[in-house]
């Protein structure tokens, strides 16, 4: 058998689809275009044998630019090797195409990044808030977003609190 | 309004106008034509285990879709622990997966580790590893209890919680709290363990295999459970590696996967024990497994408890790691690292690392992104629970609705977790 080596794999398919290769403390980052996210994920799954999605989690490199990330978190079983897909997204570009079709467990994973960061998923098949309220405003885990906290509320400052809250009277 | 018997709405459910739009494309047509029925399980439900809702459309008995809703518990852990320093974030862990604590705080605690290379004793490395097993047979006996109080086996939940508190017991004895303990910190330990611990240690690994056997006499050959269990929320290989299902659930399908084994951690490697698979991917199977599992764990622990020594409890590195009360009245050294590490804490190089460990539901990940400033820049879990509620409408398709408390049961989920 020959000498596993996904990077080179890749590089050797998609070219510049590929911009940048990282490795820090053994683990492989693979950032990819936005838009060939799906063309790469199937390569991934059918050539690299990458059959398992462990995880897709958001970042939010605020203020830099471009803006958003989202880290793919594959794990080949036969190759006992763990691989990051990484692609980077700027609102107002056009949506990262969604891995649902190549991995179903894409599904709620996706869902979590689009309520925490509004990162924007096409052709996903069900694209809802999952943690968030469906009627919530705003994208909690970006870093412009403020942490926010609740007034305990005592006899003493009733009326203030329900100042603040008008929702709570209704 | 206030509702009174004479403006509560008569109106047939076809005609009602509240939300069930939203469900469109989710549910089949027959529920909009009230057809086929929609039932709302949960959130406040004691057979699903927490607050997870879930909205089903049924035909007689059978479910036709069953759409999980998630996010009752969401409580912003990972936002919150980007705002503390990387040591005072750890408290937060034990707050996710509330039946896991000591496999989240190690889980976040390796992968501080990775990124900034940090050396544990050997010492510290052992006590992790008992501690955490028997953190997992503290979570599978939960899970066993309520699992069987599901299918009508009230008296597992007994015994179970019987025996579960010997457990908190033992992580109040080590930590100081029986839940939430902390008790991992990057380069080993809080504090050491006190002299009492091998000797309780000693008296879990003693009652401990007789009471798994009690266990499996109540359930393994009860006709009623076997009835309810075989066959039912099947999963393939295929389908469980595709829906990212982990842990004992992805090994009841016949997979031989176990991050223990084959990306081993905290020395798990110097370890002797084996890993249950099986063959049919039904509740039943997955059953069987976490029962071998508790077992496995106790043989672990017992080998743990062989290989202790006396030695450092946590890394001597002081720019990571506080010293010691003591050195402070010695060594004016001491006092700034001390005062650093408490104001400003440590700063990580810039990275990103996945951690992955074997927790008692599944693959638990942390991904830590760290901007070399004193503050984690992102924290996010991945928690088998959540994925496991995401596969959860596939297996409980064409079931009927007694069957999907079992595999809620079986895939074992905890909402803490879920929605952190």
């Amino acid at each position: 058998m020959t000498q596993f080596d996904p990077v080179a794999a890749l590089k050797a398919q998609f070219g510049d689809d590929i911009p940048h290769v990282d490795e820090f403390r053994g683990e492989l980052t693979v950032v990819v275009e936005a838009q060939k996210i799906v063309d790469v994920a199937t390569f991934c799954r059918d050539e690299l044998d990458y059959e398992y999605l462990a995880d897709i989690a958001g970042v939010d490199y605020f203020p830099d630019h471009p803006r958003l990330a989202l880290n793919y978190h594959l794990l080949s079983l036969e190759h006992n090797h763990r691989l990051r897909l990484k692609v980077y997204w700027d609102d107002g570009e056009e949506p990262v195409p969604s891995v649902t079709g190549v991995w179903p467990s894409a599904n709620w994973e996706e869902r979590e990044a689009y309520d925490m960061f509004g990162i924007e998923i096409k052709n996903h098949p069900d694209l809802r808030r999952i943690l968030m309220p469906p009627e919530w405003e705003g994208f909690p885990q970006r870093k412009d977003y403020p942490l926010g906290y609740e007034t305990i509320q005592f006899s003493f400052n009733v009326d203030e609190v329900n100042e603040h809250k008008p929702y709570a009277k209704k | 309004m206030v509702k009174t018997r004479e403006n509560i709405s008569t109106k047939p459910f076809s005609e009602w106008e509240g939300s069930i739009d939203e469900l469109k494309g989710l549910v089949s047509d027959k529920a909009m034509t009230g057809e086929s029925m929609l039932l709302n399980m949960g959130p406040q439900h004691p057979s699903t285990h927490g607050v997870l809702r879930v909205v089903l459309e049924l035909e007689g008995e059978e479910i036709v879709t069953a759409i999980p809703d998630v996010g009752y518990l969401h409580t912003g852990i990972e936002k919150n622990m980007e705002a503390k320093t990387y040591e005072k974030s750890i408290v937060m862990t034990d707050r996710t997966d509330y039946l896991n604590p000591m496999g989240n705080g190690l889980v976040y605690n390796l992968a501080i580790e990775k990124i900034i290379n940090l050396e544990v004793p050997e010492r510290a490395q052992i006590i992790r590893v008992i501690l955490t097993e028997l953190t997992r047979i503290n979570s599978h006996l939960v899970w066993l209890g309520i699992h069987g109080l599901d299918l009508g086996v009230t008296s597992t939940m007994t015994y179970c919680f019987r025996e579960r508190e010997i457990l908190l017991d033992l992580f109040e004895l080590v930590s100081g709290q029986r839940m939430m303990s902390t008790y991992f910190r990057p380069g080993g330990l809080w504090r050491d363990v006190p002299e009492e611990f091998e000797g309780a240690v000693q008296f879990i690994l003693n009652i401990f295999p007789q009471k798994i056997d009690d266990y499996e006499a109540l359930l393994t050959r009860n006709p009623v459970f076997i009835d309810r269990t075989q066959g039912i929320g099947f999963m393939s290989a295929e389908e469980a590696l595709a829906y990212g299902l982990s842990g004992p659930t992805l090994r009841a399908s016949g997979i031989n996967f176990d991050i223990r084994k084959v990306q081993p951690y905290s020395g798990y490697e110097n370890y002797d024990f084996d890993v249950p698979v099986g063959e049919h991917g039904d509740v039943y199977d997955r059953y069987l497994l976490r029962m071998e599992e508790m077992r496995q764990s106790l043989r672990i622990v017992e080998q743990g408890l062989k290989k202790l020594k006396p030695g450092p409890f946590r890394s001597d590195n002081r720019k990571y790691v506080p010293p010691p009360r003591a050195e402070l009245g010695r060594s004016m050294e001491a006092v700034i690292h001390h005062f650093k590490l408490w104001t400003e804490g440590f700063r990580p190089p810039v990275g990103e690392v996945y951690q992955v460990i074997e927790g008692p539901r599944g693959e638990l990940g942390c991904y830590l992104v760290s901007d070399g400033s004193p503050y984690p820049w992102r924290v996010h879990f991945r928690d088998p629970s959540f994925v496991h509620i995401g596969a959860l409408q596939h297996m409980a398709k064409n079931h009927f609705l007694a069957d999907l408390v079992a595999i809620i049961g079986s895939i074992d989920i905890v909402l803490g977790g879920c929605d952190r």
